[in-house]
């Protein structure tokens, strides 16, 4: 029932800069924007509107107010909010449960005035440590601003020259391809007369070469007659070719008077000019009996390749086209080299990768593109390569693992270029695949300045760079901006 | 061929458990039938405490004692053994808190067909049947309980025994399974229960409330394991056995507590159970039904049948009586009420302040932050990671400076390593268990290869109390207490996942005591945290192996669950069970320790387990975090209301919990019992009540839309807390939910008091004012309490500095008075509101203390909900005082 005692209170506050102390009085909790709705010894109303109840409520340790408002100095509403004044600090707002809980809250200890809490005023002190942890941050602000400056320029010129050497890798392809085109055209018109001629010439070599075979065929016919003809009478008899045992035609070992009669087409013997006939009918089984070997040779040598020429007036054509299109396949497969060669198509792409990146608003995260940032702990050597990916290697042997792969900006919605995201790294037993979140703070140097795992797999990685710095407020806007006199 | 339990358990440590039929099980295939056993009755001796008869069986002419106490409190204790025993068989020490006084028993007649024992003055009687041997106990001319009715009394008698060469085989197999020197040593007894068709308790089982009947599957298993993804209703065993049975009918409800700590077997069978409901209709429309009875058989591989028949008549009196045998809940801190905030594991002392931090940006109480394994030395419990925990008392005062404590976990496998000082003196002094060969037993567990100390021993349990001095235990402080995990014990290379079956603890095998070395464990660091406060503070020590007992040294939990909305249900009746047995402080890990929870299920689990005893969030090492506020600032809400909920209610859990401890009473209770005779709710197993005045159905269906509580009580209201709104009893209401819906009712008739300001811990809460809501009775009535003390020492007990108010609105008066002369405490601590439901507008209210003041007190009148709640009585909460309404 001592609570009524606490309505009012009285404090003390500096303003800042001129060192005259005044006098304010309001009840316990309220923020001078609000001290208007306080008036003493006048019913007060709710902030919402709800209701109305006498001053002396105020401040009373009960909860009239739905929205808190009655109850700013004590801990009697559940939603209600309480204000330090934190002279020579920051000014703040505490959830009304945190009133008189035995644990000092707001530096000017004004939240423990009945708990026995033994608070300390720590808010000169700690005035004093933000100010100067404020202007060290705000020089480095400053001087990250400026290089980020520097860097969104270089990115601008980088982006200029890489979006100008693609024009032009572009352009030499296409003048490549233009090229290739001529040459290719080039390339058939020299053909297709080649073709004619070679098909002419192949035409004339298979006349040739059933010309060669019948001639062939003729002498081979008059050695076996002459082989035949044993008695030299002109003419083969039965007798003189049943000795061919070869030539018999159901191939039962022995050849027969009748079948020889047969072979010889009824006839007891043929002259020279009706072994012709005789002839096509034996040649296929017919055995010299001179030697089997020179036969096969002779049969083998009948289909030699008509490379070269028979000695046509035509080779000399042949062989110039074949010169000049000899050029002409050297450019093309040069060119397609250049165009389709995985150099060239890596240069392309890599550019058009880059390009397409999303650097930042100005591109000035371009510089961190292609780069690696180490952080070594006590097991890991943790490596960081923007818009790549995130890997961890063993300090004392062992394989890198692969944290993740680049995957996008993370941030929240005002603030999207704050966090990276790199995911899809090597798969955790029984859980998910590794991944890592990359946070960014403003610094002059690119380092990376912690990594943690707070959940399995799930890395956290913290990065300065000068790119994330922010134009810096003026020093006293930042130190007395929020200030409440 | 039958086989014996000791064959059946090889055959189960060498899984082909699916190719045996539990048919062959010798002892379980026993059929019910005459029994082989006569007593003697020319040997029978009565004294004052007891009746002793000795029985024999007429198959092998082996004799056994009979024991029979008519214990104080309505309890009968039936206590069986060999006559003459080769050795003694183990009999569980420490689990009776005293030897139970006894009444004496008085003969009312005799003959040669046995005797009739008077049981008191309630016309109770306990006949004991000659031959066969059976027990009746009769109430008037109904039969309460009859054991041995069916015959299945058994006990293998030890005797010297040559191993056969397939045991051998067997051995190898299945090391430490073998048969004990002296043989088979099981036994096994039969209850039958006339009148009644539900049955429950034996904790541990991932199984509904009502037990099932086990005819055609596996019994009910009581071995503490540690079971690897538990599947869910099922009658395996889990983490902890306690060998209490309950049955209850609208007419009667009874104990039967089977104290045995080898591994054991429950079987149930019922002659309803069969039965569909048309068959049971066409039974009462023919009126041929026989009494519905349930029948029970208990077995166990090793010790002495001691069996203690608690006759109640009511829950409470069951209740009352097996704490008197066992004891009650530890009463403990207040801030262990409150929400503990866990999981495997936090990474260092940055990752606990982050956590920390955490919780005070999104506003959202919690009391204790625990660390699991990983904060050690390698797994060398009572040390510390000299990288990720370099300063453990810098943290511990951190947490001081936010009035909130810690919990760190130390497991009873200790790392065989030389240079570790624990695993040394444990060594050095011989306490480790040992194998059957004398050395030291050694299993694998998570620091590698480890030793267990015999915590069976006195001497090892005092050791091992004392290493958790403040100077022994670096780093620890007041703020820091105690987690035991994995003390069924689990030893990864072990059958089973748990300790060879002939390790030995002095004389004993493990098969004779495994299911009290987890109890051991607990009730060991228990007495190691009183000691290092000098015998002040209460402590806190959660433990996931238990067994009968364990309820007087903290809490349990139902070990690791998984994140499905199965064992989000399944938490309900698993410790419902629990809280049957004495052990009312239970809970199950939110969100699931296994997988990684939907958002929803997160939150209903929040929501589920703000309303359950221990309110612990908890998650596996390689699940992705869940911090409260990583799923979106709606579900943070969410979150942060189901927690602040927890922290308002308070004082009402800390009433319970009081009464728990001092009364038995459970904390958290199955409808039916406070409803003893609505048959409707004798299988509920989705809603629950605390204490008597709160009902809670949560919803744990995914995706719900509403859910239908039944509100027991015809004649009586409840009131929705939420809204005010006021329902009949005797239905079935459907509450239509919302993600936001946690369904709990105040019973009308009932006040219960609530600190309304929620702040960052309990701490920072224990001289905030109470708000009393009053739910008023049809008949404009109500009671309640209002227990308060200093929250953490045993100052309330020693020094009864304590303030126990009663409560009681009537005539339209709410008044306030003592309930404990003898005590004293002052708090500042005064009442803010009063809430009365279901009131009508008066007049004026005023408020009368006992200087003689009378103060007028403004008060606000909500007409379409019924609700006046009265502005700041401002008296303080340990003095008289009236609010009379005109």
């Amino acid at each position: 029932m001592s609570c009524a005692l606490l309505l009012l209170l009285t404090s003390l506050a500096l303003v800042m800069g001129t060192g005259t102390a005044v006098e304010i009085q309001r009840p316990r909790g309220v923020p001078q924007s609000k001290r208007q709705f306080y008036e003493e010894n006048k019913p007060f109303t709710c902030l919402d509107g709800s209701s109305t109840i006498p001053f002396d409520q105020v401040n009373d340790d009960y909860c009239d107010c739905r929205d808190g408002s009655d109850e700013p100095g004590t801990a009697a509403c559940p939603n209600g909010s309480f204000h330090c004044t934190n002279a020579g600090f920051r000014p703040a707002f505490i959830p009304s449960s945190r009133i008189n809980d035995g644990i000092c809250d707001c530096c000017d200890t004004t939240d423990e005035y009945n708990s026995g809490a033994t608070c300390q005023n720590t808010c000169r002190e700690m005035g004093r440590k933000e100010r100067e942890s404020l202007q060290i941050m705000a020089e480095i602000t400053k001087e990250g601003f400026l290089l980020k400056q520097q860097l969104i320029h270089e990115a601008k010129r980088g982006q200029e020259d890489k979006q100008g050497k693609l024009t032009e890798l572009q352009g030499s392809k296409k003048g490549l391809e233009g090229k290739m085109e001529a040459l290719r055209t080039v390339k058939k018109t020299a053909e297709d007369p080649e073709k004619e001629a070679k098909e002419r010439h192949l035409k004339s070599w298979e006349e040739q070469k059933e010309l060669i075979r019948m001639e062939k065929d003729k002498t081979r016919m008059a050695e076996a007659f002459l082989e035949l003809d044993d008695d030299a009478d002109g003419y083969v008899s039965v007798a003189e070719l049943q000795s061919h045992l070869e030539l018999d035609p159901d191939s039962d070992g022995s050849l027969t008077e009748t079948e020889t009669q047969g072979l010889l087409g009824g006839a007891g013997k043929v002259d020279t000019s009706t072994f012709e006939t005789v002839w096509s009918g034996i040649k296929d089984k017919y055995l010299s009996e001179v030697s089997t070997y020179v036969m096969k040779t002779y049969v083998i040598q009948s289909f030699p390749y008509p490379k070269g020429s028979p000695g046509s007036g035509r080779s000399n054509e042949v062989s110039i086209i074949r010169f000049e299109n000899a050029n002409v396949c050297t450019l093309l497969s040069a060119s397609q080299s250049l165009i389709c060669g995985p150099e060239f198509i890596w240069i392309c792409r890599n550019l058009e990768k880059e390009i397409g990146f999303d650097f930042g608003p100005s591109a000035e995260f371009a510089y961190l593109y292609s780069q690696c940032y180490e952080l070594s702990t006590s097991e890991y050597i943790y490596r960081l390569c923007p818009f790549n990916r995130v890997s961890q290697k063993p300090k004392f042997g062992g394989s890198e693992t692969n944290l993740g792969l680049w995957g996008q900006w993370a941030g929240p919605e005002e603030n999207l270029y704050s966090v990276m995201k790199y995911d899809h790294g090597q798969g955790c037993w029984q859980g998910p695949n590794r991944s890592t979140t990359v946070k960014l703070t403003c610094g002059k140097e690119t380092v990376v300045t912690s990594t943690s795992e707070p959940s399995r797999c799930e890395y956290l990685m913290e990065f300065t760079t000068p790119a994330v710095c922010q134009e810096p407020a003026s020093l006293d806007e930042v130190l007395h901006g929020h200030t409440e006199l | 061929e039958c086989m014996t339990l000791c064959e059946r358990a090889i055959c189960r440590c060498q899984r082909c458990e699916e190719s045996t039929d539990n048919e062959h099980d010798c002892i379980r295939a026993l059929k019910p039938g005459q029994s082989p056993y006569r007593a003697l009755l020319e040997t029978l001796e009565l004294t004052n405490t007891k009746l002793t008869l000795q029985l024999i069986n007429d198959n092998n002419k082996v004799r056994l004692l009979l024991e029979l106490y008519r214990l104080q409190g309505n309890m009968t204790r039936v206590k069986i053994n060999e006559l003459k025993p080769l050795k003694p068989r183990f009999e569980v020490p420490d689990v009776l808190i005293n030897d139970p006084p006894t009444e004496p028993l008085s003969l009312l007649s005799q003959d040669e067909n046995g005797v009739v024992l008077s049981l008191g003055a309630d016309s109770q009687w306990l006949i004991v049947s000659a031959k066969p041997f059976r027990l009746d106990i009769m109430e008037g001319r109904e039969v309460l309980l009859s054991l041995n009715s069916r015959g299945l009394l058994a006990f293998e008698h030890l005797r010297i025994r040559t191993v056969t060469s397939a045991e051998l085989v067997l051995n190898v197999v299945c090391p430490g399974w073998l048969f004990s020197p002296t043989g088979p040593s099981s036994i096994s007894l039969d209850f039958s229960l006339p009148g009644v068709e539900h049955v429950y308790g034996i904790p541990e089982h991932a199984d509904s409330l009502k037990l099932k009947t086990t005819d055609g599957g596996d019994p009910y298993r009581l071995f503490n394991l540690d079971v690897f993804q538990y599947e869910l209703f099922n009658p395996m065993a889990l983490y902890g056995a306690i060998p209490v049975m309950l049955s209850h009918s609208a007419q009667r409800t009874m104990g039967i507590f089977w104290l045995n700590a080898a591994e054991t077997w429950v079987d149930i069978s019922s002659n309803t159970a069969g039965k569909t409901v048309f068959g049971q209709m066409l039974d009462y429309v023919q009126g041929s039904s026989e009494t519905p009875q349930t029948d029970v058989r208990w077995i166990s591989e090793s010790g002495i049948i001691d069996v203690f028949i608690m006759l109640g008549p009511t829950p409470t009196d069951v209740f009352s009586q097996y704490s008197s045998l066992t004891g009650t809940q530890a009463f403990p801190p207040l801030s262990a009420l409150a929400y503990h905030q866990c999981r495997w594991n936090y990474n260092d002392q940055e990752d606990v302040a982050a956590v920390d931090q955490g919780f005070d940006e999104h506003d959202i109480p919690y009391d204790f932050i625990w660390l699991d394994i990983e904060h050690t030395d390698g797994k060398r419990y009572f040390t510390w990671d000299p990288h990720k925990f370099p300063q453990p008392k810098d943290m511990l005062q951190g947490l001081v400076d936010k009035r909130r404590k810690m919990v760190t976990i130390v497991d009873p496998h200790i790392k065989v390593d030389s240079s570790y000082k624990i695993h040394n003196e444990i060594r050095s002094k011989g306490f480790y268990v040992k194998n059957k060969d004398g050395g030291d037993y050694e299993g694998w567990c998570w620091p590698g290869n480890s030793g267990y100390p015999d915590f069976t021993n006195p001497e090892m349990r005092a050791w091992w109390a004392s290493m958790f001095a403040y100077d022994q235990y670096e780093g620890s402080m007041e703020n820091m207490y105690t987690w035991n995990d994995m003390n069924e014990p689990s030893v990864f290379n072990g059958p089973e996942v748990t300790m060879h079956k002939d390790a030995l603890h002095g004389n004993w095998e493990n098969r004779d005591l495994h299911n009290l070395y987890g109890l051991y464990v607990q009730m060991a660091t228990a007495e190691g945290l009183i000691e290092r406060s000098g015998g002040v503070e209460r402590p806190f020590v959660l433990t996931r192996a238990f067994f009968a007992g364990s309820q007087r040294y903290g809490a349990v939990w139902t070990g690791d669950n998984t994140a499905e909305w199965e064992h989000l249900k399944i938490s309900i009746p698993m410790c419902l069970s629990l809280g049957l047995v004495g052990v009312s402080f239970c809970g199950a890990d939110v969100g699931g320790f296994f997988k990684s929870p939907s958002t929803e299920l997160l939150v209903r689990w929040y929501q589920t387990g703000a309303y359950q005893p221990f309110f612990r969030a908890h998650a596996h090492l390689d699940t992705p975090r869940r911090e409260p506020w990583l799923f979106g600032p709606e579900n943070t809400a969410l979150i942060r209301e189901a927690v602040r909920q927890r922290y308002a209610l308070l004082p009402y859990w800390y009433q319970l919990f009081y009464h728990a401890h001092h009364s038995g009473q459970p904390v958290m209770r199955p409808l039916w019992v406070e409803y003893p005779q609505d048959t409707a709710t004798f299988s509920m197993d989705d809603q629950f009540l605390l204490g008597e005045d709160l009902l809670v159905h949560p919803v744990t269906e995914e995706g719900g839309r509403g859910v239908t509580a039944y509100l027991p009580g015809k004649g009586e209201v409840w009131f929705d807390v939420h809204t005010f709104q006021k329902h009949n009893g005797a239905q079935n209401l459907y509450i239509p939910v919302t993600i936001s819906s946690i369904p709990v009712f105040q019973r009308g008739g009932s006040i219960i008091p609530r600190k309304a300001r929620v702040r960052r811990s309990s701490s920072c809460m224990e001289h905030d004012p109470y708000t009393l809501f009053v739910a008023l009775s049809p008949k404009r009535f109500a009671q309640g309490e209002l227990y308060i003390d200093d929250g953490h020492t045993f100052n309330f007990d020693k020094q009864k500095q304590f303030i126990h108010r009663r409560l009681s609105f009537a005539n339209k008066a709410l008044s306030s008075r003592n309930l404990a002369p003898g005590s004293q405490f002052i708090t500042p601590s005064w009442i803010e509101k009063i809430v009365i439901l279901g009131a009508s507008k008066p007049s004026k209210a005023t408020l009368k203390t006992p200087d003689g003041k009378e103060n007028l007190l403004e008060f606000e009148f909500d007409a379409s909900m019924s609700v006046l709640t009265l502005r700041k009585p401002g008296v303080n909460a340990g003095v008289d005082w009236t609010v009379v309404l005109q």
